[in-house]
């Protein structure tokens, strides 16, 4: 019996507590009744709110006891599965525990063939049945916890009993709850961060950290091995994230994103702007991956090709360049939506007092619109920087892995998003300086987009009131 | 003493502004042409943006079509039971499956191919599995002689569709002399066909271009997605409601409100790292699974969720809950059975855009151990996965020449998806939206 059939079953009991409970409250109606027709006001609730009443009491804890079960569960499998083993056959790391596990769990649904480690079969075999008497236990626990919360609210149900209210206050409790996940979230990323960032920063010094130019995480498997240190100086990686990012990404994406929005709100006919707005959208809306495809096999060898023809005889196939632009072409629409919203903002006051002064049109936006709505463009474009510098697939796929500290944009250069998605999908320990350092770097990404978040939302909100 | 002015408030003597003279033309001359310039610059940056839009659906619909057909090559082959080591008898017995399953198929395909003279290195490495399917389905073949098409390596299925350049010299065009003339020989005999590539549609992924499918990503990236909705969509509507129509003025409210104004703007990377500390490493969850991939991104999506809901509940008019609440509904009654119902084209709307962003992200399941190779089609929740984004990530690094055009067909799979998702989203907002 697997977890998901449990789930199946307690709700369709939770279909059927509701309908006792509606029963209970027909029957009360029906008791309150007289010739004359039903009693108005004898049954405080209507019978829907009997059942609701009824069918939340008995599935909340059932399905709170199934969830915490669907989330914890898998994992206290494995730790019963992998203490059964001896000493000498656990698996070492994190990572070959999942790989164990995992050809535990092929073996075990026939998937696999055979298994590569020797403690598998021997696991596979136990595996369904130490997984079956957990998930057992826990379906028995919340099938109990159903059966004593259901019963004890039909019980309660009487007809002067105010399910209405009752339920309401269930409902609102579950929206407080709801809401409260986002909070949980906030925590969750800045406790984890923290955390991991305590444990990295406890092998290396933040201020090596942070100042130190050599980045190297390549930690040696044997201590005596050359490089057994690594250094985790991560001044090349902030530079060629603000190189790519706040740099050729904006180089690209303001100019254009902003003439964009000029023509948009200032010159197409509305037949025109139809069809052109679709456009930016759809730049918008194509996944990251697709853009870093693009820009490692097009881009990048058109890019290459025209560093060699400039004499650079040792141009790198993986360039700030190509990665730039592209992420520029991707923050275009962001730009110009930014930039949209801005200048629609301006009153349209001055836009004509402009243009009764005699000024053309593109005089108008330079000397008028434009300085009136920088404000609200800045802060547009201090988001597009945010949002640019946290982007990581076009990086990862074609700025490559080595940390230059260069302002040759031909050359390639590394950044903070590039390094955690290499340095936690390779084989490693989850323990080493070399794991934790992405979490530190991530804590930096979180505040830098988290400080320009709040300073750019503030400043477009000051702009904003300015002119209302 | 009325009379006494000063002098700078004298009427000047003005000549009137001469618009005909040369000088001025100039000046109005350059005027213009500086706004039309302008106008032109306006115009060039949207036709560049869309040139690029142009340019890269371009490459990739020219590198991806062909991903879509695969190149056969037809052998000649005995099923002589002896080759196979299968006696017949038991073949046809109650115990046939598994004998015919641990038969010498791949012995049975080596012998077949060498029929084709020097192009034998044409057959797919995996070109067996046709074999035994096929006798799988019909065990009468045993004994028998057939013509069966194969699939075809890589190399000659790219050099059928016309991938390589041949005038190139052999060093640098990326296939050798033997492969060109195996498949010159093949096309001169007629042995070769391209068809529809159902293998690229329904197998999963393999380390062979011509073997690899998408399938397995895709059902990936469905299992995920049904995680992701199934958590966010309900979370993200209370929560929506609650701050639009319940909550307080207070801390706690601003506080929940800057929160997920926060998170909207979080690199989503940053929610790679939430799920690879929690719930990998804390809560001990399977990597590589669904269950995880889909709660994170269910954190991910949450706010773009609740910030269109909450728009969509702002968008109801006050007189609705004025009128449910003057008839006697309590204000839960007037939001489920009133404004909700009202909003839910809106807040569809949302749902449906942030789902599309979420099928289309990759760095957070790369984070959570969703880059594994998987050549099974994940089953349930828990089973080792990849997504369809992971997928085209994964395939555009492997440096074989025959996954160009894979990575770029599931490209295209995964843009065509997201269309129709858009394209769903539009309608639905056209066709139920109200305007009060």
């Amino acid at each position: 019996m697997t977890t998901g059939v449990i789930l199946l079953l307690v709700l369709a009991l939770g279909a059927m507590a509701w309908l006792f409970g509606r029963a209970r409250g027909l029957a009360m109606v029906a008791a309150a009744s007289t010739a004359n027709g039903p009693a108005i006001g004898a049954v405080h609730s209507r019978p829907f709110y009997h059942g609701a009443w009824v069918a939340m009491l008995a599935l909340a804890p059932a399905l709170i006891v199934l969830a915490g079960w669907g989330i914890v569960g898998e994992g206290v499998v494995e730790d019963q599965l992998v203490a059964s083993l001896p000493q000498a056959a656990q698996p070492a790391t994190a990572l070959d525990r999942a790989a164990l596990m995992n050809e535990v769990r092929g073996l075990a649904s026939g998937d696999l063939p055979q298994a590569f480690n020797p403690a598998a079969p021997g696991l596979a075999r136990q595996y369904a049945a130490v997984k079956g008497n957990f998930t057992l236990m826990a379906g028995a626990v919340a099938l109990t916890l159903f059966a004593i919360g259901g019963l004890w609210a039909f019980s309660r149900l009487r007809p002067d009993f105010r399910a209405r209210n009752q339920v309401e206050r269930l409902v609102r409790g579950t929206l407080i709850v709801a809401s409260a996940v986002a909070i949980l979230t906030t925590f969750g990323i800045v406790l984890s961060l923290i955390f991991e960032s305590i444990r990295f920063f406890e092998l290396v010094s933040p201020s090596e950290f942070l100042f130190g130019t050599r980045w190297s995480p390549q930690t040696a498997i044997r201590a005596d091995q050359v490089g057994s240190s690594g250094a985790f100086g991560a001044v090349p990686l902030f530079w060629g994230t603000i190189f790519i990012g706040a740099i050729i990404a904006m180089l690209v994406a303001i100019p254009l994103g902003l003439m964009a929005a000029v023509y948009l709100t200032q010159y197409a006919r509305p037949s025109v702007r139809k069809w052109l707005k679709p456009m930016l959208e759809l730049l918008a809306g194509v996944p990251t991956v697709v853009y870093g495809f693009f820009a490692a096999l097009t881009v990048a060898p058109a890019v290459r090709n025209f560093a060699v023809s400039l004499g650079m005889a040792d141009a790198s196939a993986e360039s700030a360049l190509a990665a730039g632009m592209v992420m520029g072409v991707m923050i275009i629409p962001f730009v110009s939506s930014m930039a949209d919203d801005a200048l629609s903002a301006v009153p349209g006051s001055m836009r004509d007092g402009s243009l009764a002064m005699g000024a053309t049109t593109s005089e108008t936006v330079r000397r008028v619109l434009l300085p009136a709505a920088l404000p609200g463009i800045v802060g547009g474009v201090l988001l597009a920087v945010s949002r640019a510098i946290g982007e990581t697939m076009i990086v990862v796929m074609a700025a490559g892995l080595a940390a230059n500290l260069t302002a040759n944009p031909f050359q390639s250069v590394t950044t903070v998003t590039t390094q955690i998605v290499a340095l936690l999908t390779g084989d490693q320990e989850f323990d080493s300086a070399k794991t934790l350092s992405a979490f530190a770097l991530g804590l930096v990404l979180f505040f830098i987009t988290l400080l320009l978040n709040i300073y750019a939302l503030a400043v477009v909100k000051r702009y904003r009131e300015a002119y209302d | 003493m009325a009379t006494v002015m000063p002098a700078e408030a004298a009427p000047q003597a003005r000549t009137p502004t001469d618009w005909q003279a040369p000088d001025m033309q100039r000046r109005i001359a350059a005027r213009y042409r500086a706004e039309r310039n302008f106008r032109f610059l306006g115009l060039a940056a949207l036709l560049l943006a869309g040139a690029f839009l142009v340019f890269l659906l371009g490459t990739i619909v020219r590198d991806g079509w062909s991903g879509f057909q695969r190149t056969e090559v037809q052998v000649s082959v005995t099923f002589d039971p002896a080759v196979l080591g299968v006696d017949p008898a038991a073949a046809r017995g109650p115990d046939g499956l598994t004998i015919l399953r641990r038969a010498d198929w791949v012995g049975l395909m080596l012998v077949s191919a060498n029929r084709l003279g020097p192009a034998a290195d044409a057959v797919s490495e995996a070109a067996w599995v046709r074999l035994r399917d096929a006798v799988i389905a019909d065990p009468a073949l045993l004994g028998q002689t057939r013509t069966i098409w194969v699939p075809a390596t890589s190399n000659i299925d790219l050099l059928a569709k016309g991938k390589f350049d041949l005038d190139a010299p052999a060093e640098s065009r990326g296939v050798s002399d033997e492969e060109v003339s195996d498949w010159r020989l093949l096309a001169q005999k007629g042995l070769i066909r391209t068809g529809l590539n159902t293998t690229f549609l329904m197998e999963a992924d393999s380390t062979d271009p011509e073997l690899a499918g998408i399938r397995g990503a895709a059902i990936g990236s469905l299992l995920t997605l049904l995680i992701t909705i199934s958590i966010a969509f309900p979370i993200g509507v209370l929560s929506a409601i609650y701050l639009e129509e319940f909550a307080p003025k207070n801390r706690w409210t601003d506080f929940i409100e800057v929160s997920i104004n926060n998170l909207a703007a979080v690199p989503s990377i940053i929610f790679g790292l939430l799920g690879l500390a929690l719930f990998l490493n804390v809560f001990n969850m399977p990597r590589s699974a669904p269950l995880v991939g889909g709660i994170t991104l269910a954190l991910m999506t949450l706010p773009v969720i609740v910030i269109a809901a909450r728009v969509a509940i702002k968008a109801v008019p006050p007189s609705i809950r004025d009128a449910a609440l003057g008839v006697g509904a309590s204000p839960i009654q007037v939001v489920f059975q009133h404004v909700l119902p009202l909003a839910l084209p809106g807040i569809l709307t949302g749902t449906i855009i942030g789902m599309a962003r979420a099928l289309g992200e990759t760095a957070p399941l790369l984070l959570v151990g969703m880059r594994a190779f998987v050549t099974d089609v994940p089953q349930g929740f828990a089973d080792p996965a990849t997504v369809l984004p992971v997928q085209v990530f994964l395939w555009s690094d492997d440096v074989q020449r025959g996954f160009i055009e894979k990575t770029s067909a599931a490209i295209i799979v995964l843009m065509l998806v997201l269309l129709l998702m858009n394209s769903l989203a539009i309608y639905l907002r056209n066709r139920f939206e109200r305007r009060w």
